[in-house]
């Protein structure tokens, strides 16, 4: 074993010094992108069009999770450390404390547009669903109030919520709580679900968000919401098994699925482009990345590949973003962001 | 004598009452064991044949022949690369179809083609300028909607709002097909071209580069110190209870889980060593840890099997211990190290866990030209199609899990035949 052990460590420590050599000869010259699944399908295409239309070394593009490549993020300054990151949420005050104490003090932010959060359901399902967010709630939440009191959620069926609805079993196939959707669902849905729900208005704890946050977070742990892994096909592919069972996934999943699937009205409304960009459509999340001042002009090609991302072509509606799904901002929210993103502005303290 | 005889009838009589019972036995194991096997080829047959009948699809692709007018009033030779080739090919397309006039409706058409069309448009032109100012016939891929309506994969018959191409592009598809302009051959840009995020140009090459220049560096390591580790154990280690500890040690450590050293090689060799993410060499290097426990044990039982008396016969001629383990132990027992390391590389090819960690699943348009750039490996690859929206990565996926098998199998059909080929017996 001690020998084992030293040949091993020997070889290990010959071949590391001979990689750190051969890569401190080389200054990277490939941009390093981690962060949000959601955000990657976008970043993927504006770094396959920057590189297909500058002939510069292609990026490399890895999906990490919005938290995971936060963290990845603000590990540092230098050419070991990614220059972008995606994030299906704006960037938390813990996550810029690290960055601030790790000297990555110059970031921008740059809000790309919205994603829509859709449920959908297998086109096999003969109903018509059109839930309301207090219905979602009342149906995924770990507690919700009974009888006055804050209770184990005991709907099984969704004609126990609302008889109007159809008698099947409640089963939603759901992203974990690694991921930037669930907390983007849990946020957009669940909570404002939690507000509207009379019991809790009448008690007038919806104006306490701390309340919210800490009652209404939970999803059910006993059957009805399943969390389903970051896959999104294998989703998609089990709805398709399963007729009554729903799933909860971004806008692009669902737009790339419509002949299988359709989606779950909320509050009367369908997830489409228009209604995810005015706002009709009550869950939908804002879509950010956040890059490093520091490192433009220094990483080759990293202030192109911004403005690249930043160009009309690529960000305004019919552009080749809005192709995969991303909806755009209005004209001016654009004009201004891309002013802004491409100057470089320095993000405010959150 | 007597009692001699009684005794043989009864043993005889015992015998004969109970071999039935014991033939029936037999015959149930028989039956029991081909049973077995049935299960597998079973189990494996639908594995292959559900990959095979979901992945075929993505061997070919539907191209399109158009001809493509260069127009000089586009395309300026002097300031190339840049220049409008989409318009070139959307006034090639508008050839074909007159009737188009809107911009919306033009764009539409466009879409027919492959994003990557207009690329392969210049470099065309950059690489002979002479075709400017004349009209080139050009053998182009279709995007991904109509890939999958030549192929049946879109259903006609489906509302018009539910399908990826409407009546019209599905009419003008019709048309462009029955002028006989429409192939599908051999999709060469599967193994040919790197990742992409359009299906129809999205290939295997920068994983497969990615996965020869990980298993070369885990060979480089794993290979010498495995051999090392086996002949010190094997040829000069004392037997004793230390001997016995690293013994078992080694048999744990190649029953660790795969994703352990990942996570190892992401503190180590990614933390501490400051090596790159997503580099074929820290892949290299994670797989090599996984293998290393597999060349040992198969090092040490090749090296075992060998008969003492070719190493007291070199003994007795005045060989040096060092001199019988390089001169005829190591010579004689390599066909066996080597079937054993090249099945430990077959598990590494395959193996995605530790890949994942180091970042080796990310999505990079070009292969890499050496261990030090960024890269994916197979299975990462795979596991990144599966992830993607598209429609036409359901079929991708299928048929990188196939090559990823071909390759699997061309590895082990190479073990066996080693051993067959060069294997004595004693």
């Amino acid at each position: 074993m001690l020998l084992l052990n030293e040949c091993a460590k020997a070889g290990v420590i010959g071949l590391a010094a001979a990689a750190v050599g051969a890569v401190a000869a080389s200054a990277r010259d490939q941009i390093q992108i981690v962060g949000s699944s959601t955000v990657f399908p976008y970043t993927q295409a504006v770094s396959e069009q920057f590189s297909n239309m500058s002939g510069a070394a292609s990026p490399v593009v890895e999906s990490t999770g919005t938290g995971g490549g936060m963290k990845l993020f603000c590990a540092g300054i230098g050419e070991s450390h990614p220059d972008l990151t995606g994030a299906s949420r704006s960037m938390k005050s813990s996550e810029y404390e690290l960055c601030q104490s790790n000297g990555v003090t110059d970031v921008t932010e740059a809000l790309i547009g919205f994603d829509g959060l859709s449920i959908a359901i297998s086109r096999d399902n003969s109903a018509d669903w059109d839930l309301t967010l207090e219905e979602i709630f009342l149906a995924l939440a770990a507690q919700i109030p009974v009888d006055g009191k804050m209770q184990d959620n005991p709907h099984q069926k969704w004609s126990d919520i609302n008889p109007d609805l159809p008698d099947s079993p409640i089963l939603a196939f759901g992203p974990p709580p690694t991921s930037g959707t669930r907390d983007a669902f849990v946020e957009l849905a669940m909570h404002v679900g939690c507000e509207s729900h009379p019991w809790i208005k009448e008690q007038g704890l919806a104006e306490d968000s701390g309340w919210v946050k800490e009652n209404c977070s939970r999803m059910r742990q006993d059957g009805p919401f399943v969390e389903a892994g970051e896959n999104d096909n294998l989703i998609v592919q089990r709805l398709n098994a399963d007729t009554t069972a729903m799933g909860i996934f971004g806008y692009s999943f669902l737009y790339e699925n419509l002949d299988t699937l359709k989606p779950v009205k909320i509050n009367g409304v369908s997830p489409d482009v228009e209604t995810i960009g005015d706002n009709s459509y009550p869950i939908s999340r804002p879509l950010y990345f956040y890059t490093k001042n520091a490192h433009r002009g220094v990483i080759q090609g990293l202030q192109e590949f911004i403005e690249e991302y930043m160009s009309e072509e690529a960000l305004a509606p019919g552009g080749y973003l809005s192709e995969r799904g991303l909806v755009a901002l209005n004209d001016s929210d654009r004009a201004a962001l891309q002013e802004a993103v491409i100057t470089g502005q320095t993000m405010n303290a959150k | 004598m007597v009692a001699d005889k009684i005794g043989h009838t009864a043993i005889s009589d015992i015998v004969a009452a109970n071999l039935p019972r014991r033939k029936r036995k037999q015959g149930i194991l028989v039956i029991l064991g081909i049973g077995a096997i049935l299960t597998a080829f079973l189990m494996l047959f639908i594995l292959v044949s559900s990959l095979f009948f979901s992945g075929y699809h993505a061997f070919t692709q539907t191209h399109a022949e158009i001809d493509v007018f260069v127009d000089p009033e586009v395309i300026d030779a002097n300031k190339l690369p840049r220049g409008n080739f989409r318009e070139l090919l959307t006034n090639a397309l508008i050839e074909i179809f007159p009737e188009v006039e809107s911009r919306s409706e033009k764009t539409e058409l466009y879409r027919m083609l492959s994003h990557g069309t207009q690329f392969q448009l210049r470099d065309m032109i950059v690489s002979d300028l002479s075709v400017i100012g004349t009209t080139v016939t050009m053998k182009v891929p279709l995007s991904d909607p109509f890939d999958q309506l030549n192929k049946g994969l879109i259903d006609r018959k489906t509302p018009e709002e539910q399908r990826r191409v409407n009546n019209q592009q599905i009419s003008q598809f019709d048309r462009l097909s029955a002028t006989g302009v429409i192939s599908a051959p051999f999709n060469w840009n599967l193994l040919t071209n790197p990742d992409s995020r359009f299906p129809e140009l999205a290939g295997l090459r920068g994983a497969l580069i990615g996965s020869f220049w990980a298993l070369l560096i885990c060979f480089l390591l794993s290979f010498p110190v495995g051999i090392g580790a086996a002949i010190y154990l094997e040829e000069f280690a004392p037997k004793n209870r230390i001997s016995d500890l690293i013994e078992v040690s080694i048999n744990n450590l190649a029953a660790v889980p795969s994703v352990v050293f990942g996570l190892l090689a992401l503190a180590v060799f990614i933390g501490w060593f400051g090596m790159p993410r997503s580099a074929p060499f820290v892949g290299g290097m994670t797989l090599a840890l996984m293998t290393m426990p597999t060349v040992i044990i198969a090092a040490r039982a090749a090296m075992k099997s060998i008969p003492n008396s070719i190493r007291e016969a070199a003994l007795g001629v005045g060989a040096s211990r060092q001199q019988v383990v390089f001169g005829h132990v190591l010579p004689l027992a390599m066909p066996g190290i080597l079937t054993g390391t090249i099945i430990g590389l077959a598990q590494a090819l395959g193996e995605t866990a530790p890949l994942l960690l180091i970042g080796m699943n990310a999505f990079i348009t070009s292969a890499p030209a050496g261990p030090f750039d960024s890269s994916t490996a197979l299975p990462t690859q795979i596991f990144i199609w599966a992830d993607s929206p598209e429609r036409g990565f359901v079929s991708r996926t299928s048929a990188a899990i196939l090559v990823l098998l071909g390759f699997l199998i061309a590895m082990n059909s190479l073990a066996i035949f080693l051993r067959r080929q060069f294997e004595r017996n004693w």
